[in-house]
C-alpha cells in the first residue's frame, strides 16, 4: 500500500484510541472526584453520553463565521498537537507524522486553538466569554514562560528540537528519564502542565460559578460537542508530550496508558485539594517560582553539557 | 453584537401555510425601532423527530444526559441544592446542572413564578435549544398553590411555557425531585417529551398569554 495512505490510516486509528482515552479518563477523573467528595458520581462513560446527546440537538444558533470556526480551530489545535507527538516509542502506528523540529511545531498548536476559540467566542457577544478569553490569554501567556523555558532545557540537553530524539535519549531505565537527569524542568513543566490542564487552582478561565462557563457560554448543540470530543483528545496529547519530555515515553500501548494516567492524577490530586487562583494571582504564580525553577533548570542544563 | 441567525430554517417550509414571508416574520414591536434590526425576527419552528431506531438512540442518550439550568425561579430552587450532595448525588443519573440555557436541556421552575421572574423564565426558555424538558416544581405552578390569588404571581405554568413533567407538593423533597427526573426520563424515552415543538406550534397562543401578563415586554418576540 501507498506509505503516505498507510501513514494517514494509521493517524485515524491513534487518533481514535486517544479520544476514547481522553474520554474515559475524564470519566475515571469525574469518578474520582466525586469519591474523595463522597459521593458515588456519574458513570464513566457519561462523557460519550453527553456528546451523543449534543450532536442529537435538533436546533442551534450561529451569530457568524467565526463563531462556525472557533470550535473548528480549537479541534484543529488539538488534533494537530496530538498528530505531531510520536505517541508510542518505536511503534508504526502509533508515530504519528514526527519530524526533526516536531517540538516547536507542537508548541505553537498547544496555543493555536486557544486563539481561534478566543475569536470565536469574541463574534459571540456574550459579555462572560470575553472576560474568559482575557484570563484564558493571560493566563496561557503567563504559564507559556515556565514552559518554553523547560524545553529549552530539554534542547540544551539532548541537543534536538525532535521528541523521539528526546524519547530516544531517555530509553533504558528510570536513571535515564529528564525527571532524573534534569529534575528542574521537570518542576517547572509540571507546575505549567498544572495551568494547561486548567484545573483547580487555574480553573478561573472556565469557572461555572462565576463566569457562566467562559469562552464557550454561548456554544452548544453540535458546536459543544466538537469541543467536547477536542477536549478528550488536548488532554490526552498534552498528556502524551509531557510523559514523551520528562518521564522517558513509552515503547508500549499499556506503558502510555499507566503513565499517562499516573500523570493527569498529579493534577486531578491537585486539583481537589487546593482552591482557586484568581487571574492575577495564577499569573504572578506562574512568573515567580516556576519561572525561576525553569531559569535554573536552562542553566543546570548549560553547565552539565559544559562540563560532560 | 451580531445578528443570530437560526440554522435549519428554511424559509420556503415558513411558507407552505400560503401566507407571505413578511407576515410570517415576528413583528418585534415592543422594541424600539433602532434596536429591531439587531434582534432575529424568525420564528421558531417545530422540527420532526428522526424514525426508528436513530431517534430511539437519541432519547436514550437525552434521556441518560440531562443538563439542568441553574437558574432558581421560586423558594422551590432550595431544593436542587441537595441534590448535588453526597446525600442525594444526581450525577449519578446523569443529571449535571450547566450554568448557561444554550447548554442546558431540562428547565426547573422552582415552585410560584413571579410576574418578574416569568419574564426571565420566557427568556431562559426560549434560548435553550430544542428539544428542551420542563419539570414544574411544587403546588404552585400547577394551580398557583398559596398563591393562588396574589396580586404578583401566575398560577399555572403551561400557560406560559410545556410543562413535561409536575411533582406535587408544597416543597416536594428532593426524592420527589429525582423521582420526577425519572418519569422525565421514561417520558423522553419514550419520545413524548416535545414541549419544544408543541410551544414551536403553539407558538401564537404561548406568546399572546405571556404578553398579557408580562407588561413591560422590552425584549424581542422569541429570544433567539
Amino acid at each position: 500500500m501507498n506509505p503516505v495512505l498507510l501513514q494517514i490510516i494509521y493517524a485515524i486509528l491513534s487518533l481514535f484510541v486517544i479520544l476514547n482515552w481522553g474520554l474515559i479518563l475524564g470519566g475515571i477523573t469525574a469518578r474520582i472526584t466525586a469519591r474523595v467528595q463522597g459521593r458515588i458520581g456519574i458513570p464513566v462513560w457519561q462523557g460519550y453520553i453527553d456528546i451523543i446527546k449534543n450532536y442529537f440537538q435538533r436546533t442551534s444558533v450561529t451569530h457568524g463565521i467565526m463563531f462556525y470556526l472557533g470550535p473548528i480551530f480549537r479541534v484543529a489545535g488539538g488534533v494537530g498537537t496530538y498528530l505531531f507527538i510520536p505517541a508510542i516509542f518505536g511503534s508504526v502506528l502509533f508515530a504519528n507524522f514526527h519530524f526533526a523540529g516536531d517540538l516547536l511545531l507542537v508548541m505553537y498548536f498547544i496555543f493555536f486553538g486557544q486563539l481561534g476559540m478566543a475569536l470565536g467566542a469574541g463574534e459571540s457577544g456574550h459579555p462572560y466569554s470575553a472576560i474568559g478569553v482575557s484570563r484564558g490569554l493571560s493566563q496561557m501567556t503567563a504559564f507559556e514562560v515556565p514552559f518554553a523555558l523547560s524545553v529549552i532545557a530539554l534542547a540544551a540537553q539532548y541537543h534536538t528540537l525532535s521528541i523521539t530524539d528526546i524519547v530516544a535519549a531517555q530509553q533504558g531505565g528510570i536513571a535515564h528519564w529528564t525527571m532524573v537527569t534534569n529534575p528542574l524542568a521537570v518542576v517547572a513543566g509540571i507546575i505549567s502542565f498544572l495551568g494547561m490542564t486548567m484545573h483547580n487552582p487555574f480553573s478561573v478561565v472556565i469557572a461555572p460559578q462565576e463566569i457562566p462557563i467562559g469562552p464557550p457560554t454561548e456554544y452548544h448543540s453540535s458546536f459543544l460537542a466538537l469541543l467536547q470530543t477536542n477536549r478528550a483528545i488536548f488532554n490526552v496529547a498534552k498528556l502524551v508530550l509531557f510523559m514523551n519530555l520528562f518521564f522517558g515515553g513509552a515503547t508500549t500501548i499499556w506503558g502510555m496508558l499507566i503513565k499517562t494516567f499516573l500523570l493527569y492524577m498529579i493534577t486531578v490530586i491537585v486539583g481537589v485539594s487546593f482552591p482557586r487562583f484568581r487571574v492575577d494571582q495564577s499569573i504572578r504564580f506562574f512568573l515567580r517560582w516556576p519561572t525561576a525553577i525553569a531559569l535554573a533548570s536552562v542553566v543546570f542544563a548549560i553547565v552539565r553539557t559544559q562540563l560532560f | 453584537m451580531s445578528e443570530a441567525k437560526i440554522l435549519g430554517t428554511d424559509d420556503e417550509q415558513l411558507d407552505v401555510s400560503g401566507k407571505t414571508r413578511s407576515t410570517m416574520r415576528l413583528p418585534n414591536l415592543d422594541l424600539p425601532e433602532e434596536d429591531r434590526e439587531l434582534y432575529c425576527d424568525a420564528r421558531p419552528k417545530a422540527v420532526a423527530p428522526y424514525r426508528g431506531v436513530l431517534e430511539k438512540f437519541a432519547n436514550w442518550a437525552r434521556a441518560n444526559s440531562l443538563w439542568i439550568l441553574g437558574f432558581g425561579t421560586g423558594c422551590g430552587a432550595i431544593e436542587l441544592r441537595p441534590l448535588m450532595t453526597s446525600r442525594f448525588d444526581m450525577y449519578r443519573y446523569g443529571i449535571q446542572p450547566r450554568p448557561t440555557p444554550r447548554q442546558s436541556g431540562v428547565f426547573i421552575i422552582g415552585g410560584y413564578a413571579s410576574v418578574k421572574t416569568l419574564k426571565r423564565i420566557v427568556r431562559s426558555y426560549e434560548q435553550m435549544q430544542n428539544p428542551k424538558f420542563v419539570l414544574a416544581l411544587g403546588s404552585c405552578t400547577i394551580n398557583g398553590g398559596m398563591y393562588w390569588d396574589s396580586y404578583n404571581t401566575i398560577n399555572r405554568i403551561d400557560h406560559y411555557i410545556p410543562v413535561d413533567v409536575y411533582i406535587a407538593g408544597c416543597m416536594p423533597r428532593p426524592e420527589a425531585l429525582i423521582a420526577g427526573f425519572g418519569k422525565l426520563k421514561e417520558l423522553i424515552r419514550a419520545g413524548k417529551a416535545e414541549g419544544a415543538n408543541q410551544y414551536a406550534e403553539n407558538f401564537d397562543w404561548y406568546k399572546a398569554n405571556q404578553k398579557r401578563i408580562i407588561r413591560d415586554w422590552n425584549m424581542p418576540d422569541y429570544n433567539w
